[in-house]
């Protein structure tokens, strides 16, 4: 049946026909299902019809919009290899503490893909206050189930069962030079040793190579960043000098390796526990740290060449 | 005999439902409410005192009475009837009310409890907060102004009249933001705005108080004289963003600077001192740990925060926006076409 078409002379079946093909091309066989997945999607998110957690967590936009944007960057452009993914523990709290580094953390980004890829968790990161003070990037922080690193927040999630994730190196770890790349930076307090100690939780020690040579920082302007409020504003060989095109990070190969899980749950729990005790807390926190620097020098070895 | 209950600020939004709620408690032999105005409505069986707190007429109330409970709900924020004043007769009211109070408080010999609604304020609103507020933690940025410091300043003559009455069982209750068809606060006015300004680049994470909710606390505190200070909170967050979209609101993202404006050039009153009021809550939220007061109180709020919200939600006329009511609607299929 051929009536003629709203638009003239093009009967309105053939509009069809040529939209459908249009949406095979675009969405592939299973169009019609994408498509509405997709517009279920667009309505929930514009009517609000969806749900975050109590840090403000939102899978829907962590799973669609922000690891789907990463996982191009960290299968193609970064060709990351994930070793030892089974120390990652399945189901109940655990801290994954990670070397930092790549001038903008990418490194945890590309990380929380991985995780999430390798065991089909969410790793939760815990961030600098300062992540939290930056438009955009603090609301897309807290919606990719980060929360601010203290030990109140650490310790709720931990306990509550979920895969945390720190970085202690903090601003001295991503914001080091260049020439200082692959040599971990003082681990903070040890308060992240602590938090697992109070909830029992192990920690998993992970180990990143090839984050260092993204952006390669070879100079800092200090007072401009101290006007900015910022720790560090980076100089690299591409940026400013090429403007945008100084953003692209240079796709190095990285290796990503989880170590085997530190048990914390045989030091007393609590607050009069062993987590008061510094010794016992810096003599963790050094163990954590060595694994993470000897597992950097043998990938370093693994890895060959850094963009092979 | 039952109890002898007095509540100050009757004659605003919830005090006065609460004081003819309470009236109507078994266990509750009289109550007398009091307020530097008159109620509006009916007050059913309460007895109205008008007085101000700031007077010491309200001692002789207190003790002529033989008052045992006294709920002091007598705190205001901007734009309350009883604030036309300025910001300069709030604090005051606020401020030297409850100090009068508790002076009367302290003579009466046979008063057993005090109940005070303070606010989740206290707290501010900060980068640096945790997700979650206990109710041994403080403000990582001490309100400086506002609302929010004379709630601190009331806190702290309250736990001065908690340590020199022991005696006196005195419940603190940090309630949350308030929300429902008949709150009417600043940021009830707010999201009734027809386009919503938020802060650009900023998501607060909300947690809410139904007002059945309120009341039901503050009855719950009134009869049980549990000793302590409690967070009181709806389960659960939604995000500012989410709210908006829920009212089927479009929202209006801008600078803060912008958004400062914008609420000094309004024609509600209320909404001028928003930016006072709600800046730092619409940029970075709060959440409360509510687990003292399921433990210790022994209070559950009846609505979480999403149905505390969708509740008010019903009260607000439509925006240009579709929008869904979880309750209303339960099958929302088609609803997202614009």
């Amino acid at each position: 049946m051929r009536e003629p078409g709203p638009a003239g002379g093009i009967p309105a079946g053939e509009w069809v026909q040529a939209l459908a093909a249009a949406a095979a091309e675009v969405f592939g066989e299973d169009w019609e299902r994408k498509a509405a997945e997709l517009l279920a999607f667009l309505r929930r998110r514009l009517t609000g019809d969806y749900r975050v957690d109590e840090y403000g967590f939102d899978p829907e936009v962590t799973e669609r919009l922000l690891l789907a944007a990463v996982r191009p960057l960290k299968e193609r452009w970064f060709r990351v290899e994930v070793r030892g993914a089974e120390n990652i523990p399945t189901s109940g709290g655990a801290l994954v503490v990670s070397n930092h580094s790549g001038t903008v953390p990418v490194d945890g980004l590309v990380t929380m893909v991985s995780v999430h890829d390798a065991v089909g968790r969410h790793l939760r990161p815990l961030g600098a206050d300062l992540v939290f003070r930056l438009p955009l990037i603090g609301e897309l922080a807290r919606k990719g189930g980060a929360t601010l690193a203290c030990n109140e927040d650490a310790q709720r999630m931990l306990s509550d069962g979920e895969l945390v994730g720190v970085w202690p190196e903090g601003f001295k770890g991503i914001g080091k030079p260049f020439s200082e790349r692959y040599k971990l930076q003082r681990f903070g307090r040890g308060g992240f040793v602590s938090a697992a100690m109070r909830t029992g939780v192990p920690i998993v020690p992970c180990s990143v190579v090839g984050a260092e040579e993204i952006y390669p920082l070879v100079g800092n302007v200090p007072a401009l960043a101290r006007l900015l409020g910022l720790p560090y504003l980076p100089v690299t060989p591409f940026f400013p000098w090429l403007g945008p095109l100084g953003l692209v990070p240079l796709p190095s190969k990285w290796l990503i390796e989880f170590g085997e899980p530190i048990r914390t749950d045989m030091y007393a729990q609590g607050d009069e526990g062993a987590a008061d005790d510094p010794m016992l807390v810096f003599n963790v926190t050094d163990q954590v740290r060595e694994t993470i620097q000897q597992t950097l020098y043998s990938l370093l070895v693994r890895r060959g060449p850094v963009f092979g | 005999m039952g109890r002898v209950v007095l509540v100050t600020g009757v004659s605003r939004g919830l005090g006065g439902r609460f004081a003819r709620r309470i009236a109507a408690d078994p266990s509750v032999d009289r109550v007398i409410g009091v307020d530097v105005v008159p109620p509006r409505g009916d007050l059913g069986t309460v007895a109205f005192v008008r007085a101000d707190i700031r007077n010491p007429v309200i001692a002789k109330v207190i003790a002529g009475e033989d008052v045992d409970t006294v709920v002091h709900l007598s705190v205001l924020a901007y734009g309350d009837r009883a604030a036309r004043g300025g910001r300069s007769a709030m604090k005051e009211h606020n401020v030297i009310g409850t100090m009068q109070l508790l002076a009367a408080c302290q003579q009466a010999t046979g008063l057993e409890r005090l109940v005070v609604r303070s606010s989740a304020a206290v707290y501010g609103s900060s980068s640096r907060d945790p997700a979650m507020f206990t109710e041994d933690m403080g403000a990582k940025r001490l309100p400086r102004s506002g609302y929010a410091k004379d709630v601190l300043e009331v806190e702290g003559y309250v736990r001065g009249f908690a340590r020199r009455r022991p005696d006196v069982a005195v419940t603190m209750l940090r309630a949350a933001n308030t929300v429902g068809p008949g709150v009417s606060s600043t940021l009830t006015e707010y999201f009734r705005l027809p386009a919503v300004p938020t802060v650009l680049g900023y998501d607060a994470r909300l947690q809410l108080l139904h007002e059945s909710d309120l009341l039901g606390v503050l009855q719950h505190a009134t009869l049980g004289g549990v000793h302590g200070t409690f967070n009181v909170a709806g389960d659960g967050i939604v995000m500012l963003s989410q709210a908006v979209r829920r009212l089927g609101r479009p929202s209006l993202p801008m600078p803060p600077v912008a958004l400062g404006m914008v609420a000094t050039a309004s024609r509600r009153p209320r909404l001028r001192r928003m930016h006072v009021e709600l800046d730092a809550l619409l940029t970075f939220g709060r959440g409360l740990d509510t687990s003292r007061m399921r433990e210790v109180l022994g209070f559950s709020p009846a609505y979480t925060t999403e149905e505390a919200f969708a509740d008010f939600a019903r009260s607000v006329p439509p925006g240009p926006l579709p929008r869904v009511l979880p309750a209303l609607v339960p099958d929302a299929a088609g609803a997202g076409r614009g």
